[in-house]
């Protein structure tokens, strides 16, 4: 069997994460903090998906993402699939776990909040995992799966 | 940071709630002790509130110790655009204790972080007022001699009320029934009650008051505030559904006692306030005494106190 041709190109080592719901591609960049790394990456968006549609796919070279970094992808593209790649091998899949607790990732979704109105690091507790649903830990309000903001 | 902050009554356990109530009861026999002799308490209300900050202030004064501070926040340097964290890490250095009042949901908490000393909450926006759920708590065992198995009727702005949000996390410890009497756009929250289904916890709901009155232990009355409502005609249609007269105690039990956190403005007619089943002034009273209990726990004075 033939491999059919990938829409976007292969990598030797490093880490890929696909099945990024096509919106979320700026959010999971953002979420990783994956803007400020020297190494070379590439991103696909709008592709098409049999499972989501559209989707996005972000391929980083000789970068192999841990497991605290895949669980912020909980809070963006909880469908997220990474796969660890070694010599064009798939030599490793992480699955996106949902964390307990979200420090200084995602805004506060109650315009009163201390942490919207002053420099405050926010820190939330996540009180349910699908949906996700947020507790802040300073004004104790709930932040849901569809207004969660990356800062 | 530090542990003895009261900044939400989800901060103190079940057990700490019953010393709290019974140290409150020490200083209802003994009101005037000299725990805070040679202390210094730092009274920041960023916005004003005069009930809480008197209460907080006699406390202070009955155990002796000093205040600092301000009573709205256009006296501090707030209007010089300084921080919350500037203005709380300068007064940390001046002070033992800090009570805050501010309009910012979280401020206290924040607070609380920042500060070397402890901070009690006296109230961060409609977020957490803890010293009032302590006193309303306080006032529940007092008239009923206990705080188990009691039937609570909450009445009226029951989406908003901070009140009685944190009195429902405070009682749920205690096997409650609770009865929710509201207007349907002021009904309580779904999570509040999803989180009573998960603790077993019995709930109904109402919207008149007339039907359930003579089930109440406690009937916890509070304000329905005009400018909650989008549509003026809603609220009118609303405001007089709520309003407990006399009249209707008739038939209500022997123990029951009505609480209210104030000020009211018309949801209790005035010919209820000779009532011996009316408690709201009282309850007033015993908030001092509850905030002493606050304060010597919070600065670690318990063993100093008279018995």
């Amino acid at each position: 069997m033939t491999k059919k041709e990938l829409q976007v190109s292969a990598i030797e080592n490093g880490t890929v994460i696909d099945h990024i719901p096509a919106g979320r591609l700026f959010d999971v960049i953002n979420v990783l903090g994956i803007q400020d790394m020297e190494n070379a990456m590439t991103f696909g968006a709008n592709l098409k998906s049999n499972k989501l549609g559209k989707k996005a796919i972000v391929k980083i070279w000789d970068r192999f993402l841990e497991d605290d970094e895949v669980n912020k992808l909980a809070l963006v593209a909880p469908s997220a699939k990474i796969n660890i790649i070694r010599d064009y091998d798939v030599v490793e899949k992480k699955k996106v776990n949902v964390p307990e607790r979200v420090i200084g990732i995602v805004k506060c979704m109650n315009p009163k909040c201390i942490t919207n109105s002053e420099r405050v690091r926010t820190k939330f507790t996540v009180v349910n995992d699908s949906p996700i649903v947020l507790k802040c830990h300073y004004c104790e309000k709930l932040t849901d799966q569809e207004h969660i903001t990356v800062l | 940071m530090n542990s003895r902050s009261l900044v939400s009554i989800e901060d103190y356990s079940k057990e700490e709630m019953l010393e709290v109530l019974e140290l409150a009861s020490e200083f209802e026999k003994n009101p005037n002790q000299d725990l805070l002799k040679g202390k210094v308490a730092a009274s920041l209300f960023f916005e004003p509130s005069t009930r809480t900050r008197l209460s907080f202030e006699t406390a202070i004064n009955r155990l002796g110790g000093r205040i600092v501070g301000f009573s709205d926040a256009s006296s501090s340097s707030v209007t010089k655009g300084e921080t919350l964290k500037d203005t709380i890490k300068m007064v940390d250095n001046y002070c033992d204790l800090i009570i805050m009042r501010h309009p910012v949901e979280g401020a206290a908490r924040y607070a609380s972080e920042v500060a070397e000393h402890p901070v009690l909450n006296a109230g961060d926006g409609a977020n957490q007022h803890p010293s009032q759920t302590m006193l309303d708590l306080y006032s529940i065992y007092k008239t009923q001699g206990t705080l188990e198995n009691l039937h609570i009727c909450m009445v009226g702005d029951l989406k908003y009320g901070r009140t009685v949000h944190s009195l429902l996390q405070a009682m749920s410890h205690f096997h409650p029934t609770f009865h929710f009497v509201a207007p349907e756009s002021l009904k309580m929250p779904e999570a509040y009650k999803l989180n009573l289904n998960k603790l077993n916890i019995p709930y109904f709901e109402y919207t008149e008051l007339d039907e359930v009155v003579d089930r109440a232990d406690i009937l916890y009355m509070t304000r329905v505030q005009r400018e909650r409502f989008a549509d003026p005609l809603e609220y009118e249609k609303v405001k007089n559904v709520y309003i407990l007269r006399n009249a209707m105690l008739a038939n209500t039990k022997e123990n029951m006692r009505i609480l209210h956190p104030l000020p009211r403005v018309n949801e209790i007619d005035p010919d209820v306030d000779d009532s011996v089943k009316a408690y709201y002034f009282e309850q007033a009273r015993n908030g001092v005494f509850a905030r002493q209990a606050i304060i010597a726990k919070a600065l670690g004075l318990e063993k100093q106190i008279a018995r």
